[in-house]
């Protein structure tokens, strides 16, 4: 099986945030950059798929900034085939991003049995990409999955929607899967695999290379800024038994009174 | 003028509501509304009071359950026979998964999980939160109209004067086309209370929590005062609660008007899934709990005993 795992990479979450000078973007020279998260769980899958299918490959994608190849290399030491890497700005919007990643697909020269992504990345929490580059593929696809299983041509995924609840989704591939945290536990990348990383073939293509230019873009983000400082709240102390009760009653008094939410 | 239409969801006989806050938004417009399905009347009344000028029940065959090809397929052709501007709906996990599907049939953008917007003539701006909410951005659409866009549930609230509409649902037929990806069942969820996302208040649990069985306190307080119960990441890989409770990075992203964390300390990847929630309360026993810092009304004290207490104040508020 071909199979293609997307992932993109994002700022720490212990990263601090500071709007650019311009509002046009933010500040991106102090950030410290990982793999998104969720995308663990799409190149962990991806390796699970093919230990499960003998001949398999996995190639990694990413669209983004050439500040630092973490995401890619992070993907190959966990046992990724080999990457292509559409250098790019770190503030595309999602039609652009999905079209560079069928763009690299048709690159590779290799027919998709299975692409493999993240629900969503932690940065702009679109939720946008997997699906947009299903519909640009004209594959099925099945988004917010929890549960994989099945052959070289049938899957089985559940999908999780309101309340825990579980669509159970029956799909011939070639399909695209947009893994959610259950799905899988991620592997650590081992020493020997780190090393092994640095040797894997790492394919570098422009935007114009996978034929995306300005023209693509179709959301538009400016005026960035810091959400407006809360004023400090109030704090009671309810540790002594004796205070516990006026402590509660003042709090849903406020609750109706001041804060008039309930 | 732009035509807008706003694509709904049913919650049993009513819909959803953050549809209702859409339309309150969109006063002053000729809005259209269509859902899969046919439409209860209950529901189709709502919708004429805040404001729908034409309310489209879509039916053909094979969608009586969700299907990503199925749905976008359907709704594309009724997009584009009706020639509309701009498609809104709800950014609920239907709304997420199925909207992104829709636009790029349309080779259109859409902007996702808005928390505010206006309509500047024909021109949609709005301003959505970044970077688990710690920035907010201006977001824009260009490109081949129509222009989508998702509504985070909760962040707009309802109109309190909205002007009312037509009040009569019209069948269309509509056709999903051929569908690859079908669903074979659907597993019931524990709850079958509104999901996180788009409750109103929310009643969460921690690391503090002990065990799965104490959650019950949590469950009590929530059914008095019509709240859904979270849990941090802590309590979920404690396995005190399933993953499908769990609010953060990694979990769900929640907005809602009340949020009462109990024995949460306020690692950052929880506040990066609530901060944007508008009243916040914690209680926890160590004053120094990160998560006071975010928190409007903090208590310091045991949830053991403070829990019960507020479960008891809100009853005789409540006159329960």
């Amino acid at each position: 099986m071909n199979i293609f795992v997307c992932v993109k990479q994002v700022p720490d979450t212990e990263t601090k945030i500071i709007p650019s000078a311009d509002g046009s973007f933010i500040e991106t020279s102090s950030i410290k950059w990982i793999m998104n998260p969720y995308d663990e769980f799409a190149v962990e899958q991806a390796l699970l798929v093919q230990a499960a299918n003998a001949g398999s490959t996995v190639t990694v994608l990413r669209v983004g900034s050439s500040k630092d190849t973490e995401a890619l290399r992070t993907a190959m030491a966990m046992g990724a085939d080999d990457a292509f890497f559409v250098e790019a700005t770190d503030n595309l919007d999602s039609y652009s991003i999905a079209k560079a990643l069928k763009g690299a697909i048709l690159k590779s020269g290799k027919t998709p049995d299975l692409i493999l992504t993240g629900k969503q990345a932690i940065d702009d929490d679109c939720l946008q990409v997997p699906q947009i580059l299903a519909t640009m593929m004209n594959i099925p696809s099945v988004t917010v999955v929890v549960e994989y299983s099945g052959s070289a041509t049938d899957i089985v995924v559940k999908r999780e929607v309101e309340g825990g609840a579980l669509e159970v989704y029956g799909v011939k591939l070639p399909a695209m899967i947009a893994c959610n945290k259950g799905i899988n536990t991620p592997r650590y990348a081992s020493l020997p695999g780190i090393m092994k990383a640095k040797k894997k073939p790492l394919t570098i293509l422009s935007l114009a290379d996978v034929g995306v230019s300005e023209a693509d873009r179709r959301v538009k983000y400016s005026n960035f800024q810091l959400p407006p400082e809360k004023p400090a709240g109030k704090k009671f102390d309810a540790t002594d038994a004796a205070k516990m009760g006026a402590v509660v009653k003042e709090v849903v008094g406020l609750l109706r009174t001041e804060a008039k939410v309930i | 003028m732009a035509k807008i239409l706003v694509f709904t969801e049913l919650h049993g006989t009513h819909v959803k509501g953050v549809t209702l806050e859409i339309l309150g938004k969109l006063a002053g417009h000729t809005v259209e509304v269509a859902a899969i399905g046919a439409i209860p009347s209950e529901a189709t009344a709502d919708l004429a009071k805040y404001g729908a000028s034409k309310i489209h029940s879509l039916k053909g065959a094979n969608l009586d359950k969700y299907s990503p090809e199925g749905y976008a397929n359907a709704l594309h052709g009724f997009i584009a026979a009706g020639n509309f501007d701009y498609v809104f709906a709800g950014a609920t996990s239907l709304g997420k998964d199925l909207l992104p599907r829709v636009a790029t049939k349309f080779d259109a953008g859409m902007a996702s999980e808005v928390t505010n917007f206006i309509m500047e003539g024909d021109q949609f701006s709005g301003t959505r939160p970044l970077f688990a909410g710690k920035c907010f951005a201006k977001v824009e659409l260009t490109g081949p109209r129509p222009h989508f866009v998702t509504v985070r549930p909760n962040a707009l609230g309802l109109n309190a004067n909205p002007t009312s509409g037509a009040a009569s649902a019209n069948d269309t037929a509509v056709d999903a086309g051929a569908i690859t990806a079908m669903i074979k069942e659907i597993v019931k969820g524990a709850s079958e209370k509104l999901d996180l996302t788009e409750a109103n208040i929310i009643v969460s649990g921690g690391r503090a929590m002990k065990e799965a069985a104490n959650f019950k306190i949590l469950d009590e307080l929530a059914n008095v005062i019509g709240a859904t119960v979270g849990a941090s990441r802590a309590a979920v890989d404690s396995g005190f609660a399933p993953h499908a409770m769990q609010v953060g990075q990694t979990g769900k992203t929640v907005a809602p008007t009340l949020y009462i964390a109990c024995g949460i300390s306020g690692a950052i990847q929880h506040l990066a899934g609530m901060r944007t929630s508008k009243v916040i309360v914690a209680i926890n026993t160590d004053p120094d709990a990160p998560i006071f810092t975010k928190a409007d009304y903090g208590i310091v004290g045991d949830l053991f005993t403070i829990v019960p207490l507020l479960t008891q104040e809100f009853k005789n508020l409540l006159g329960k």
